[in-house]
């Protein structure tokens, strides 16, 4: 008979080591006037990002006896920038974030997300804050900065805001993505490739590092730079070859967020993907006034992996998929 | 043959890149929060034995290889081939120079060797991860040592060069392990 694995894939100790750093968050927070909230994992919406695939069931009970269709929250994103336009004022949220089709190293189908929110920063000042809280939870260095712009310009030679597709073919090609190469039509792809293979492993070894001002093809729900259109207040954080936090410079436009969700919708159709509704609670919560604020995601088990020296997601959480 | 999407990638998984079949090592999935998702592995060449990395778009598919391992033992060789026989069904495999590469410096009678078919062809051959061998020469002038020194050269019946302990003599039959090449003990 094969044995049953009942027992944690992390330690004891590393779940103590993880109840601190949860701890520290919310002090952290609470010396700052932000708030918790919690809004719901179920939601009647989904999302239109393209690489994002969601965990749908329904609900069967009193007023839906024909069932009413549900998806897991791939972040609560939606959820919060509703609380705002309600009139929230700077909120967080420790919550559990569920996406499919992603497990690894790195990657637990269900993981426990940070998120928060500042009225009235843009994704500067929101960048000073995670570095205080970086450093206050990993007692690290203070972050650098780089456009997205210089991090191709240093590392690979290239304008990822001018290049032409057949030239970032031919440097894909350079470094041994020939086939992947061959079957791109577009740009950002291959941006996200080069990144993600020859950027990423060179920065934000030693200190932090925070990549700003994403190109507007990939500014998500992020704002435009208004000097330079060509970019979005979109940044990211590295550290110790992890993704650590994806943040914006909101997008407050409700019409705009509309035509983006179409834009989404248009590129599934053409990857014969299903199209998603829009969620029209958020666009009307959007129409309604979203204060400008700057917002951003944190994947705390991965902040956990580097307060506790982990190599493998799994070690920081209670029970990974294989053991859920 | 079966195509496999990235998701079924794992390591032992038998695929087809640049034409060579070759085994996946590690398999690594690499996701921005944003953005596409990518799969990184390591793979060997089941031919050249080399190690690679390679990328693949996570959801594309890829050829997989017609490739079986099947344990055989070794009979003897005429010179151009080197024949191996099924224990329990008496069939035969005849192997060329260019499978058994460096591993023809293990080859002993009725060991049984794994070896690596592919589309029915044999592609590898690997010996057991210990063998015993009788040394043919060596220095003898060498004595009155114990393990923990340099040691010095022998050759084998096979013509294999390991770097025994000063005490070992001509003669003596030794046990090596075929993956580091390391002398292991002398075999009583």
């Amino acid at each position: 008979m094969n044995e049953v694995k009942w027992a944690p894939s992390a330690q004891i100790e590393t779940l103590k080591q993880r109840a601190a750093v949860l701890a520290s968050i919310r002090s952290f927070f609470a010396e700052r006037d932000v708030y918790e909230v919690e809004t719901p994992s179920l939601s009647q919406a989904s999302v239109t990002d393209v690489h994002l695939a969601t965990f749908s069931t329904q609900f069967v009970g009193p007023s839906y006896a024909q069932g009413l269709p549900l998806y897991l929250q791939t972040s609560p994103e939606f959820a919060m920038k509703r609380l705002l336009a309600a009139g929230s004022g700077a909120i967080y949220q420790i919550s559990k974030a569920f996406r499919n089709e992603e497990s690894g190293r790195h990657h637990n189908p269900e993981f426990t997300m940070l998120e928060w929110y500042r009225p009235g920063f843009d994704e500067h000042l929101l960048m000073d804050e995670i570095d205080a809280l970086m450093q206050c939870i990993l007692s690290c260095d203070k972050a650098q900065r780089i456009s997205y712009q210089a991090a191709f310009q240093q590392y690979l030679s290239i304008d990822p805001l001018t290049i032409e597709l057949e030239s970032l073919k031919a440097v894909c090609a350079e470094y041994g993505y020939q086939d992947i190469a061959d079957q791109e039509t577009t740009i950002d792809p291959l941006l996200q490739l080069l990144f993600c293979m020859e950027i990423e492993p060179q920065i934000g070894q030693d200190i932090p590092c925070f990549v700003y001002h994403f190109p507007a093809s990939q500014a998500a729900l992020a704002k435009l730079n208004e000097q330079d259109k060509r970019v979005a207040g979109r940044f990211e954080l590295y550290y110790k070859g992890m993704e650590l936090a994806n943040g914006f410079n909101e997008l407050t436009d409700a019409e705009e967020q509309s035509k983006r969700f179409d834009e989404d919708n248009l590129q599934r159709q053409q990857m014969n993907l299903p199209t998603v509704d829009k969620d029209m609670r958020f666009l009307a919560a959007l129409g309604q006034g979203l204060p400008n604020c700057a917002g951003v995601a944190l994947g705390i088990d991965r902040l956990v992996m580097l307060a506790t020296d982990k190599r493998e997601i799994k070690e920081v959480i209670a029970f990974d998929i294989e053991r859920a | 043959m079966a195509n496999y999407s990235t998701n079924e990638f794992k390591g032992g998984l038998k695929i087809m890149i640049d034409g060579e079949p070759c085994t996946i090592l590690e398999n690594e999935m690499v996701k921005p929060g944003k953005g596409q998702a990518f799969n990184r592995v390591k793979i060997r060449k089941l031919i050249s034995g080399k190690v690679l990395e390679k990328t693949f778009k996570s959801g594309d598919s890829v050829e997989g290889a017609d490739v079986m391992e099947t344990d055989l033992a070794y009979l003897y060789t005429d010179g151009e081939f080197w024949h191996f026989m099924n224990n329990d069904t008496f069939e035969q495999i005849a192997a060329d120079e260019k499978a058994l590469g460096d591993n023809v410096k293990w080859l002993v009678e009725n060991d049984v060797c794994t070896i690596t078919l592919w589309n029915g062809n044999p592609i590898a051959v690997t010996p057991p991860n210990f063998v015993e061998l009788e040394i043919t020469d060596t220095d003898p002038g060498l004595k009155g040592d114990t393990a923990g020194t340099g040691g010095k050269p022998a050759t084998l019946t096979t013509g294999a060069v390991v770097r025994v302990p000063l005490f070992v003599q001509i003669g003596e039959v030794i046990k090596v392990d075929t993956r580091t090449g390391e002398y292991v003990s002398r075999v009583k």
